[in-house]
């Protein structure tokens, strides 16, 4: 009863944390923000539906690989959302107007390695 | 028959309508998005809700061996958007 109440909680979080993205995508105004949105949520909404599954089938391999993919999930999210957000700097995307600093616009000659040798 | 713990049938209904409405809107702003940076993200994010997805499936439907289909995607769908993004910077700069 206990584990049917968590599982349970565990599933309609996972969903709604990976609907919350969505919405954040839909809804943000510049790639930066819906960047943001749809890179750490789904992150938190994949561990709850790990925890989940690893509650419910209760197995060593279903524990395994929930660990396995939370932990690889938990490592690349942040570097796929760094490398799309700084190729779109590079590409001079357009930010928010209600943006409120960028820091990467003073270092951009170390943000673009390759600007010495072409130029 | 399996001895899991048996989760109410609502709950996994509702939770798979959530993904579902969830990979729509995704795919909304994939096919809107003004930018390719946007539709970049979009990919990323329909990628990780069809892991969601697998993992409430097997969930719901007591399957152990659809966990491989998240462990899976998890592993390609990093390669992808790195590639996208490697591919728009060797491209465009």
């Amino acid at each position: 009863m206990i584990s049917m109440i968590l599982i349970s909680a565990f599933m309609l979080g996972g969903g709604l944390f990976s609907l919350l993205a969505a919405v954040g995508v839909i809804r943000f105004p510049d790639v930066y923000t819906r960047m943001h949105a749809a890179t750490k949520a789904p992150a938190f909404g994949i561990l709850l539906l790990q925890t989940a599954a690893a509650l419910y089938f209760a197995s060593l391999y279903a524990i395994a690989i929930s660990l396995m993919v939370v932990v690889f999930i938990f490592l690349t999210a942040p570097v796929a959302s760094h490398s799309i957000s700084r190729v779109a700097h590079l590409l001079n995307i357009p930010k928010w107007s209600g943006m409120v600093m960028d820091e990467m616009d003073d270092d951009l000659d170390i943000a673009d390695p390759q600007k010495d040798a072409k130029t | 028959m399996n001895s899991y713990a048996l989760i109410p049938e609502w709950v996994s209904i509702s939770t798979l309508a959530m993904l579902a409405l969830a990979i729509l809107l995704a795919m909304f702003r994939l096919m809107k998005g003004p930018t390719l940076p946007d539709r970049i993200v979009a990919l990323d994010l329909i990628a990780a809700l069809c892991m969601c997805f697998a993992i409430a499936y097997a969930i719901s439907s007591s399957e152990v061996r659809y966990l491989d289909i998240a462990a899976i995607v998890a592993l390609v769908a990093f390669i992808g958007t790195v590639a996208y993004a490697t591919y728009l910077k060797k491209k465009y700069l």
